[in-house]
């Protein structure tokens, strides 16, 4: 545990996977991520970028998300390293 | 009243769906809701749309008519921020709803729960009805369903829609949980400490203050919720008390009352699926999906594999296979039965007039529309594909980059892709687009989409003038189109319309095998929707075109079309289009008929030229015959699109703004190109 980082959710490489420590943004962009799951202490793990570099595809709670990089900016996790699938 | 008298069963009458349960469908999106809403209703189903403001929603009889059953626009959350959101959970607080059923999709258990944590909040009786128990399967998981029915408190049916299974069963369970009034359940979802603070909450409030429920009504308060708030009227000492107890809450710098609630359902939700799913190994395997994702959504053979597709949905419509089909019932209605009836016609002695009205009239022009119904056909069956697939939201998912530089969320590329298909469809699908200026602007843009019904005048014009290049033509009105699109969003997007591009949170549905049944049912309503205008709208039009010109302005039949009403209305109007290219009174003519559905500008034309020996050569040039289509192109919507615009715009003004901004821009490029085509003319001889 004493490796592990913080990093928003752009910081993670494709298959590396980081715990939800908290949530900036505001308003309904904010209440929409968490309804979507992703909640302090939910894992999510990076898939990969759009050909374009933007948006991103995440895994969390089971399923696909796609966000885009800036949204993903104001989620912060913890890297869980071996984390990876 | 003496309405009254002639009931003499001595019953108040009573509005049908009274006398019925009446059960409504909630769930995520893409959990199959919509399968099992057509599985339930089956052949009797009966769509009604309500107007307004409101998200459609549809409303059927069950098979075996024990209820109504309402189907809801399919939600994450109970919190509102998308319109389709606000009219569930409206439908869902104030309707006579007398059962919930909770589509959860089994292969994604957890989030599929957290709505079924609020819905049960909401006290009504309900039942889940536990989805996609086949894919579940192939994958291997278990779910314990009597232990996940025991800990929810509410009845638990495993269903596979798509499959038909286990239907009689939710059926049975669901008419069950509505006579006894139902079961209630109420799960310990909160901490004790929050518990407790949603009881006090709920205690304050007055029982004509519970909305959908006490309980609802009180978590909503404690997350400070808008619209609840504003909903309610509170007294000030009642939001004196509801201010305290919230400050019991353990709010902090990184938690506020929103998240605390969020987080201790998804605690209780991940608790819960620990103890009732089994997963197997193979999940940590890449799925199908995965593997079809690895190619469809590759960072190289991504875009190219889009414009593949939709290349190939072009050619397959409007290229040889689509031709052919056309081709075959246009010959079939307009030649085949067209000479059967002349020759019956005359053989019965009718007279010339009626020989006319029918031959010349209804089977030149319906026939001429209706020949289409091939290339129609074709076009919905491979859009449905991608959509029943899955591939719209990868679409979605490469676009979002590009369509952001025209100030667009990825999300408004599935209406503006189905707007090439029907822009009434397009216009309603902008409900998914949760910024109201992005909304405007899609609706905006949508119409110069090329939809199915003006390509009947292309298919016509390109034979006509440019038969060795007609794809090519074709295609080149489509990207005019596009372009003309981009160009209007960058426009208003920098002037009207400024603002940031909504965010783009959204689910990658894994892919599916598209069911044949789902694919016709697509198919059908857009083909029945066809025939049903081919034969109200277009005909129509059609004898109203042949009434005017077959008459003159002293309402006697007249041979020549020259003297005609409708030669004395169009020549009024022609001038307009001087220097467009097409100042003639039949293109005129033809554009006024084509506001009633596009099609028409092709039977208008088909009748205007039939019995006069008169071909379109005779009017129009190459040029000309491009600078009309540009014009067709660009031009105001048909009735039924202004209308879904005027609609979903919500706002008189910006429907006339949309009329007024496409007039003009089809004249100004119409005229554009028809004066750069002269003058190129003129130099290069």
């Amino acid at each position: 545990m004493n490796q592990s980082k913080q990093s928003d959710v752009c910081g993670l490489r494709p298959g590396q996977a980081g715990r939800v420590v908290r949530i900036g943004s505001s308003g309904a962009l904010r209440r929409r991520i968490i309804d979507m799951g992703i909640t302090p202490g939910a894992v999510i793990v990076m898939r990969k970028a759009a050909p374009l570099g933007d948006p991103l595809e995440i895994n969390v709670r089971g399923y696909e998300l796609s966000i885009r990089k800036s949204e993903a900016r104001e989620i912060i996790v913890e890297r869980l390293e071996g984390g990876r699938l | 009243m003496s309405g009254g008298a002639l009931l003499s069963t001595g019953k108040p009458f009573t509005h049908q769906s009274e006398s019925f349960h009446r059960f409504a469908l909630a769930g995520n999106p893409n959990c199959g809701k919509t399968t099992l809403f057509n599985q339930l209703t089956g052949s009797r189903e009966y769509v009604g749309n309500w107007p307004g403001v409101t998200v459609e929603r549809k409303e059927g009889r069950i098979k075996n008519g024990s209820a109504r059953l309402l189907d809801l626009p399919g939600i994450y959350s109970l919190s509102p921020y998308s319109p389709e959101e606000v009219v569930t959970r409206n439908c869902l607080l104030k309707e006579s709803v007398d059962l919930i059923v909770n589509i959860v999709d089994a292969t994604n258990l957890e989030r599929n729960l957290y709505l079924t944590t609020q819905l049960m909040e909401l006290e009504r009786p309900m039942v889940v009805a536990l989805n996609m128990m086949d894919l579940l399967n192939k994958r291997g998981d278990r779910i314990h369903i009597q232990r996940l029915e025991q800990e929810l408190g509410v009845p638990v049916v495993p269903v596979s829609a798509s499959k038909g299974v286990g239907l009689e069963r939710l059926l049975t369970v669901c008419s069950q949980a509505a006579e006894s009034g139902g079961k209630t359940g109420r799960p310990a979802i909160y901490s004790r400490g929050v518990e407790a603070l949603v009881q006090s909450v709920s205690r304050e409030l007055l029982p004509e203050q519970h909305m959908g429920g006490a309980r609802w009504t009180a978590v909503k308060l404690l997350e400070e919720d808008r619209l609840t708030l504003s909903g309610l009227a509170l007294s000030s000492s009642q939001r004196r008390k509801i201010q305290e107890i919230r400050g019991k809450l353990p709010i902090t710098r990184l938690m506020d009352a929103s998240m605390i609630i969020a987080d201790q359902r998804y605690r209780y939700i991940c608790a819960l699926c620990g103890r009732v799913v089994q997963r197997s190994e193979k999940q940590w395997k890449p799925s199908p999906s995965d593997r079809i994702d690895r190619v469809v959504t590759h960072r190289i053979l991504a875009i190219p594999l889009f414009l593949a597709f939709l290349l190939a949905i072009f050619f397959i419509t409007f290229g040889p296979p689509g031709n052919f089909l056309r081709d075959l019932v246009a010959w079939m209605i307009q030649d085949r039965f067209g000479e059967t009836l002349s020759l019956a016609l005359d053989f019965a002695g009718a007279s010339g007039w009626m020989h006319s009205l029918l031959v010349d009239g209804v089977v030149q022009g319906v026939g001429s529309v209706v020949s289409f119904a091939p290339q129609i056909m074709l076009l919905f069956t491979l859009l449905s594909l991608l959509e029943d697939s899955g591939y719209m939201a990868r679409a979605a998912f490469v676009m979002d980059r590009p369509l952001r530089k025209i100030g667009l969320s990825g999300r408004a590329f599935v209406p503006m892709l189905m707007g090439f298909g029907c822009t009434v469809p397009a216009v309603l699908g902008t409900r998914t687009l949760e910024n109201r200026k992005d909304k405007q602007l899609v609706i905006l843009i949508t119409p110069f989409l090329s939809c199915s019904a003006k390509m009947p005048v292309y298919a016509l014009f390109a034979a006509a003038f440019f038969p060795a290049h007609r794809p090519l033509v074709i295609f080149s009105i489509y990207l005019m189109g596009i372009l003309m699109a981009a160009l209007t969003a960058l426009l208003f997007k920098n002037t009207i319309l400024k603002g940031e591009p909504a965010p783009f949170v959204m689910e990658m549905p894994p892919y599916r095998m598209p069911t044949v049944k789902s694919l016709w049912l697509h198919v059908w309503e857009r083909l029945k929707d066809f025939f049903v205008r081919a034969g109200t709208l277009i005909l129509g039009a059609t004898l109203i075109i042949w009434f005017l010109q077959s008459f003159d302005v002293r309402f006697s039949l007249t041979g020549s079309p020259e003297d005609s009403i409708l030669a004395a209305i169009g020549t009024v109007i022609a001038p307009l289009f001087t220097l467009c290219g097409f100042g003639d009174w039949r293109a005129s003519v033809s554009l006024l008929s084509g506001l009633v559905a596009k099609e028409s500008v092709v039977s208008t034309m088909a009748v205007l030229f039939s019995g006069t020996g008169m071909t379109l050569s005779e009017v129009f040039r190459p040029l000309s015959a491009y600078s009309f289509l540009v014009f067709v192109l660009l031009y105001t919507p048909c009735v039924a699109a202004l209308s879904a615009i005027r609609r979903e715009m919500g706002s008189a003004k910006w429907t006339v703004v949309t009329i007024f901004y496409q007039l003009t821009a089809a004249w100004f490029v119409s005229a554009f190109v028809f004066q750069i085509g002269t003058l190129c003319g003129h130099l290069f001889g």
